[in-house]
């Protein structure tokens, strides 16, 4: 029953895009109908994912084609049941946000096209988490990539608009290409294109295309680099089901393969493990420096899929080395803060844009002062700032704890089994994976404080800003359900631990014997009692310090120092607040600076300073190459005369020559 | 018994606190010749601001109340994390070390959106300071913690420090050393006191934690000195019990003999402020990923 649901749920999302077609451009209904069919494919996702958590068997649904001789069987086990959840949740919240912030009357060019897309997106997700077979798997992940790129250029008018989408089709079309060698190769191996798990030791390349081909989704550094563009550049609701949802997709590719394969090399695990640091270092560092507050959290994204993949690579590692509790800590951590990752980062990317739209400006150092004119968002807004710093009382710190917690085994156990890494190898990599984790941390605080304060806090710096008012009710109650969830997760983690477990032991089914219960390892109860402890004490100090006389006679302006006319324009800015960090991490970062007619003389005249922080993959490397590359290609420009003759004689020669390259081969 | 311990316990660190603070000032006063104010000084201060009336600018939010509000609540629930006279915190868990580290994140987070909440470019100056030099704190007490994990094995406040000190110091002298060394720049640094800053001092611009609660008064302004006080006292009492063995005997020469070493470490903290000067601002980070450095070497002479 299981699978029928989750098929019922891909089948509802994928077509809620569907009435709309057959009603006018600018019809309000069209979005009140997708928005309700999310919704129920969203009870549907639900009906199918959470019984898993105490069902024995998985439930499978063979579907009646065939191809290339297999069936194509479905199913919903541990791992397709936990990523079903956010799959679904993130889009039909989004979409109720969407019915504010993107009503088909004030964009009737666009609507109809993103609404079909964007429901395609969770139709073709949801089919990649619940196949069995690798055609069906690549079909539901073209349809997912395809889409997303129609809904990341909505508002295809805009020239920045377009070249982010290039990008992005750029890189999921080279994605999709190494996935398919990937899966070529696990055919030569398995014999098969059924996804089962396989025990003769496949080609090493397998699992190295597979992750070229679902790192560039994930956006993890350095293939992140569709990632900042694309979030910045698409509306809203999309950024949010593109980071809460969409990149999550790449990290199931990785622990869907990784379980189907026998236990890899630990230099493969050091890798993932490796990847997962550089990449939430430099993307919190490239968050910090950033003006846009899109950009910054798309930046954010980049940082917790290496948080992320720190725990997948930890897991990895402790299959290969033997070390249960690693296994079952890393890979608990990896995916709880990808359910976590999706509730905050949804829910801070809702708030970016009802700033957005309720101001006009996404620009950090135009805004300011909001908290007072929009209280609803900043509350939700400052829970989703604090979740993703991973601080308690929050989920995100419950998934980073889990993932420290995996860490520390790994510095106290280090290498125990037989393995080509030598044991202090491996510990050395927990050791620094505990201190870039906090490093990270760090700086996550530093660069949210201040996304917060800026936007938020102090006054107004601009006149749009001034004029700001609330959002409208059902953008801020996508943001509150999603605050509530965050709490949820961080006051009572013991929630989402049977299905935790069971999708961890859908990874790998001997850990259900050999590791302990995750209940045991992780002391959740002790979490959560700290949790409710702290909301106790600060709610007991803040109604005593409220109670004391709050109202007070003199409400006078900041003091600043006694200065009397102060300026709204000489609030520390974003940049300014940043700048410490930026300077300290500049052989990283480069950061531009243009100080033109800056002058150090008396009485300087008019001056501009315009700082900015390229993306070093894609601005310093990728373009300059496509350009060299597209410089070369003119050589060769006579082959491409569209004459179809030519054409055809071409496939003749390529056939022609295979089969002489087969013929030449071992018989 | 358990229970009446933790009521000691709490009680401890919600009213010794501001004594450790007097402690600090008057070493510095008798060390620089003057005879400085009484040891209960602190205290006095805490009950002059929380009687009096509050100043609100018209700038600030429902933030501002939060800021002093976070930094005690996180310093109160962080100290049922570390033993104090006790052998076990009232709380203690595996992974609680994460836990402790991340409250006084928590506390950090507010106080410095507390102090972007007034719009004052120099509470915005002092909070981005406070950013960026815990963010480089964070590592080095992270690995000064990972040291102690290696010797000890335990994942848990309680179970890294103990009475047989000397056991661990004979163990790994040089490692144990590196990491105390690294914990006590971490304390100087997460405290706001000298050579990080100068809670003396009376110039904003060069200010830490005492320019991000310049525009609070009264029981805020209150609440945010206790809290740091508090913070003071749990940190401090984290790397005496690293440092000091307590002797095996009944509760109540424990607990003097712990408040003892807490106040001699105070005395400790005044002699440094005392013959130190405060360091450049640009020379901050410096020290402090020297102090990350130094454990990482304690850890790297770990690993064999």
């Amino acid at each position: 029953m299981s699978a029928a649901f989750a098929v019922a749920a891909v089948g509802l999302a994928a077509l809620s895009g569907l009435p709309g077609l057959a009603l006018p451009r600018d019809s309000s209904a069209a979005d009140r109908i997708a928005a309700l069919l999310l919704g129920l494919a969203l009870v549907c996702a639900a009906v199918a994912a959470v019984p898993v958590a105490s069902a024995a068997a998985e439930p499978t649904l063979v579907l009646p084609w065939r191809v290339l001789g297999e069936r194509i069987v479905l199913g919903v086990d541990g791992l397709s049941a936990f990523f079903l959840l956010p799959t679904f949740a993130i889009p039909s919240l989004a979409s109720l946000y969407a019915l504010a912030y993107w009503p088909a009357r004030e964009h009737p060019r666009s609507a109809r096209r993103l609404r079909l897309a964007f429901g395609l997106i969770a139709g073709g997700a949801g089919l990649v988490v619940i196949a069995r077979h690798a055609f069906a798997f690549l079909a539901g992940w073209e349809v997912m990539a395809l889409a997303a790129f129609f809904s990341i250029t909505a508002e295809d008018e805009r020239e920045g608009v377009r070249r982010a989408g290039f990008v992005y089709l750029a890189c999921t079309r080279a994605s999709t290409l190494a996935l398919v060698g990937a899966f070529a190769l696990f055919h030569a191996a398995s014999g098969g294109f059924a996804l089962e798990a396989i025990t003769a030791a496949p080609s090493r390349a397998l699992f190295g295309l597979a992750l070229v081909g679902f790192l560039l989704k994930a956006g993890a550094m350095p293939l992140h680099l569709w990632l900042p563009g694309a979030h910045a550049m698409a509306p809203t609701h999309v950024s949010a089901v593109l980071s809460g949802m969409l990149i999550k997709l790449g990290i199931y590719g990785i622990v869907r393969v990784a379980s189907l394969l026998p236990p890899l090399a630990a230099g493969e695990g050091a890798l993932v493990l490796a990847l997962g640091i550089v990449s939430a270092v430099l993307g919190v560092a490239f968050a910090l420096g950033q003006h846009q507050l899109k950009r910054l959290l798309a930046y954010h994204s980049i940082e917790n899929i290496g948080i992320i993949l720190m725990g997948v690579g930890l897991a990895l590692l402790g299959r290969s080395l033997g070390l249960p509790e690693l296994e079952l800590l890393g890979m608990a951590g990896a995916l709880l803060h990808v359910w976590n990752h999706a509730l905050f980062k949804a829910l801070l990317f809702f708030g970016a844009g009802a700033v957005l739209r309720q101001s006009g400006s996404g620009e950090l150092d135009r805004l300011g002062g909001l908290a007072r004119r929009m209280p609803g968002t900043a509350l939700c807004f400052g829970i989703g700032a604090v979740a993703i710093c991973g601080l308690p009382p929050l989920n995100g710190f419950v998934s980073e704890w889990l993932l420290y917690l995996g860490l520390l085994h790994a510095v106290q156990a280090g290498g125990g089994g037989a393995s080509a890494l030598a044991p202090g190898m491996a510990r050395l990599l927990a050791v620094s994976g505990v201190a870039m984790l906090a490093l990270v941390g760090g700086l996550a605080a530093a660069c949210f404080v201040k996304a917060f304060g800026v936007v938020f806090l102090g006054e107004p710096r601009t006149p749009v800003a001034a004029g700001a008012r609330e959002a409208p009710a059902r953008m801020l109650a996508a943001m509150a359900a999603l605050a509530l969830a965050c709490f949820a997760i961080g006051l009572a983690p013991q929630l989402a631990v049977p299905l935790l477990e069971r999708a961890v032991h859908a990874f790998d089914p001997a850990l259900a014997a050999a590791a302990p219960r995750l209940a045991a390892a992780a002391p959740f109860g002790a979490i959560s009692l700290a949790a409710v402890a702290l909301l106790a004490v600060l709610g007991a100090l803040a109604a005593w310090l409220l109670r004391r006389r709050l109202r007070p006679a003199l409400r006078p302006l900041t003091w600043d120092c006694g200065y009397a006319a102060p300026s709204v324009r000489m609030q520390y800015t974003a940049a300014s607040f940043a700048d410490g960090l930026v300077r300290l991490l500049r052989w990283a970062l480069w950061p531009q600076l243009d100080a033109a007619g800056l002058s150090r003389r008396p009485f300087p005249g008019a001056a501009r300073l315009h700082t900015e922080l390229p993306d070093p993959v894609l601005d310093r490397l990728t373009l300059p190459a496509a350009r060299s590359l597209a410089q070369v290609s003119t050589w060769f420009r006579w082959v491409q005369r569209g004459r179809v003759h030519a054409y055809v004689l071409y496939i003749l020669l390529a056939v022609v020559l295979g089969f002489l390259a087969a013929r030449g081969g071992p018989e | 018994m358990r229970l009446l311990e933790a009521a000691l316990h709490l009680a401890v660190v919600l009213l010794a606190s501001p004594l450790l603070l007097g402690v600090i000032q008057r070493t510095k006063a008798r060390m620089a010749g003057r005879r400085g104010a009484p040891l209960l000084q602190p205290y006095y201060d805490l009950a002059k601001l929380l009687r009096k009336d509050v100043v609100l600018s018209r700038t600030t939010t429902w933030v501002f109340v939060a800021g002093p509000a976070a930094s005690v609540a996180t310093a109160v629930v962080a100290s049922l994390l570390v033993p104090f006279g006790e052998r076990v915190a009232p709380l203690a868990f595996a992974g609680d070390l994460i836990l402790f580290a991340y409250l006084f994140g928590l506390g950090r987070f507010f106080t410095i959106a507390a102090a972007l909440d007034t719009g004052s470019s120099f509470e915005g100056m002092g909070g981005a300071r406070e950013a960026t030099f815990s963010a480089l704190a964070e590592p080095a007490l992270f690995l000064a913690l990972l040291v102690l994990v290696s010797l000890r094995g335990s994942l848990s406040l309680s179970g890294l420090v103990g009475d047989d000190t000397h056991v661990l110091w004979a163990a790994a002298v040089a490692p144990v050393a590196l990491a105390c060394l690294s914990l006590f720049v971490v304390l100087l640094a997460e405290n706001s006191r000298i050579p990080f800053d100068d809670p003396a001092t009376h110039l904003e611009l060069t200010m830490i934690h005492e320019v991000m609660v310049l525009d609070h008064s009264g029981p805020l302004l209150g609440a945010a000195l206790w809290g740091a006080a508090q913070k003071l006292f749990v940190q401090s009492a984290l790397l005496v019990r690293i440092l000091v063995p307590l002797p095996e005997g009944p509760a109540p020469l424990r607990w003097a003999c712990f408040l003892a070493a807490v106040l001699a470490l105070g005395v400790g903290i005044g002699l440094v402020e005392s013959t130190m000067a405060r360091l450049r601002l640009r020379q901050i980070p410096m020290l402090l990923i020297t102090a990350s450095l130094l454990s990482a070497f304690g850890i790297v002479l770990l690993v064999r």
